[in-house]
């Protein structure tokens, strides 16, 4: 028997082809329950916009200068990147480690806990830069005006959504049982997504909330994405996305430190 | 095996040995798994690794895939050092897990497309190397089945062929053939032992004394997490426990003084459950004792090396 040959190298880290043989899982897979997914990724949130849209469009008309429902349609977009990204990585990376064995399989294979960690992240970002443009298209129905900045959605949803999915990972990694979860979902995810100016602007709330709002990464893919479909505001938007930027590249790092402490001993 | 070594993409040296672990320690707190265990599979050889559970030899196999790194000791496998090297390693090397872990929503074929990628193989190669495995497998004609709907013996058959994708010079096995009927087992040993007389290099995890003794040219018997004989199946039987053993059935109270009278003449002994065999009665000549005489077996040997009693 003959050997196939490898490529003509020495492995390193980082390598494509391990990035890309976890991603070539991911995709097959996504091809046998890619309807139910998409379902809940772009029903869930055009049932927020219309019920906020519509609940609080009757009472409040215009919100920080915009119309209510262009308001909330913008800011659902980060709602969807959000949820289609930090919930699958927890639970997913959860049951393929702990009850499907899939990650033994992947490390047994030439793919180091980097190359494992860096696709998941990529494949959830990919998936939820397109989910997170769901709203972005219910609000074009429901009166939202077109503008070019709105072209540039995809890449804010990926930058975020890359980050969330890393942060997802590194809680699947750092918990020890999926109930605890709630712990997470209750204590950290319902929070962030309140006070990150979706569904309301910050200006009304306490001075230490605004201040802690600029903290929170949806916060800022929240002003990103309304500043893309209204029109760019300069400087606040390159912190914006430089924080997100941030936050994506030290979440990696935090998810990969967790996945090692798991998955080798 | 030589031409093997010649288109070797690494360019590595081609050592005698496909893996060997000298004086491997892996501590877990306070429980030593692996006390010093001292391991080799030559090239083109099966090597059956036989202990009890618990015994440390799930700890060794994930030590040989880097997914536990060991405290102390060197491992190589295929002239690469672990842990540093373990990703060259691994890439030549082929894994077959104790625990199921196929895609069961994807089809046999799906499966395998994957494992295609994972290991790297060439993509002009990929639909000749997926062939191959569905051949070696006998899943052709379950190609487009999913995972959930093959029957337990089919899965094994793909989780063997989905290590085999790459065709590895080193395979490891972990528990091939563990809870499956024996008609399976008879199916996943022919498999086996195919892969052996391609000269693929076996090492095979395994509490089944006959399928060591069926598929093995050396077994190593650990017992807490260090090797307590190596050799020959046939060899370690004849040093052991001799040509024949003789088994003397009675009351428990009976076996119990059956067992003293033998320990008085020097007679190793081993409990089968409802009788005491009588071992190393090559030289016993008048002196062995009345009983059902049958040839020894490997069985005799693990008993009487690990112990009889399970912690």
């Amino acid at each position: 028997m003959s050997t196939v040959p490898l490529e003509e190298r020495e492995p390193g880290r980082l390598e494509r082809t391990a990035i890309g043989g976890v991603l070539v899982r991911e995709i097959i897979n996504f091809s046998s329950y890619w309807r139910s997914t998409t379902f809940s990724s772009t029903v869930e949130p055009t049932i927020y916009l219309l019920a906020f849209g519509f609940g609080f469009g009757s009472l409040v008309s215009v919100v920080g200068g915009y119309d209510y429902i262009d308001f909330v349609a913008t800011g659902t977009v980060a709602t969807a990147v959000l949820f289609s990204s930090i919930f699958p990585a927890m639970f997913g990376t959860f049951i393929k480690y702990k009850f499907q064995h899939t990650y033994d399989a992947i490390l047994a294979a030439p793919v180091d806990t980097e190359e494992l960690v860096t696709g998941e992240a990529l494949w959830l970002a990919m998936r939820a830069s397109v989910y997170g443009c769901a709203p972005l298209l219910v609000g074009l129905v429901f009166g939202l005006d077109p503008s070019w900045g709105m072209l540039a959605v995809p890449a804010i949803n990926f930058v975020a959504g890359y980050g969330w999915a890393c942060t997802g990972v590194a809680i699947a990694g750092w918990l020890k049982g999926i109930e605890n979860f709630n712990y997470v979902t209750s204590a950290v995810i319902t929070p962030l997504f309140l006070v990150a100016g979706t569904f309301f602007p910050l200006t009304g709330l306490p001075g230490w909330v605004q201040a802690l709002a600029q903290l929170n990464p949806l916060f800022h893919c929240v002003q990103l994405v309304r500043h893309a479909a209204f029109g760019w505001e300069g400087w606040a938007d390159v912190w914006n996305f430089a924080f997100l930027i941030t936050f994506g590249l030290l979440m990696w790092r935090v998810a990969i430190a967790a996945m090692e402490r798991k998955l080798i001993d | 095996m030589n031409d093997r070594a010649a288109c070797d993409p690494f360019g590595v040296p081609s050592t005698p040995h496909a893996l060997e672990l000298s004086h491997v320690v892996k501590r877990y707190g306070e429980i030593t798994a692996v006390n010093g265990l001292d391991l080799v599979v030559p090239n083109g050889g099966c090597v059956g690794l036989l202990g009890p559970n618990g015994a440390g030899k799930s700890t060794t196999m994930r030590m040989l895939t880097a997914q536990t790194i060991a405290d102390e000791g060197q491992i190589t496998v295929l002239g690469h050092e672990l842990p540093g090297d373990s990703k060259a390693a691994r890439a030549r090397m082929g894994v077959v897990p104790q625990l199921d872990n196929l895609d069961t929503t994807l089809t046999v074929e799906q499966n395998l497309v994957v494992f295609s990628h994972l290991y790297r193989v060439p993509k002009a190669r990929r639909k000749a190397a997926i062939e191959r495995v569905l051949k070696i497998a006998n899943l052709g004609e379950r190609r487009d089945s999913k995972v959930d709907e093959l029957s337990g013996g089919m899965r094994r058959r793909l989780l063997i062929g989905r290590a085999l994708i790459h065709q590895p010079q080193l395979v490891l096995l972990d528990e091939p053939t563990v809870g499956l009927d024996p008609q399976v087992r008879q199916e996943l040993w022919a498999l086996i032992d195919l892969l052996r007389s391609e000269g693929v290099s076996i090492l095979m995890s395994t509490h089944y004394i006959e399928e060591a003794e069926r598929l093995c040219d050396s077994v190593t018997i650990v017992s807490h997490g260090s090797a307590v004989a190596v050799g020959a199946p046939t060899d370690l039987v004849a040093e052991h426990a001799g040509r024949d053993a003789v088994e003397i059935y009675g009351s428990p109270e009976r076996l119990v003084e059956v067992e003293a009278e033998m320990a008085k003449e020097g007679f190793p002994t081993r409990r089968t459950g409802t009788s005491i065999a009588v071992l190393g009665l090559d030289d016993a000549a008048g002196r062995a004792p009345a009983g059902e005489r049958r040839p020894a077996n490997l069985e005799d040997v693990f008993v009487l090396l690990t112990g009889e009693e399970i912690a």
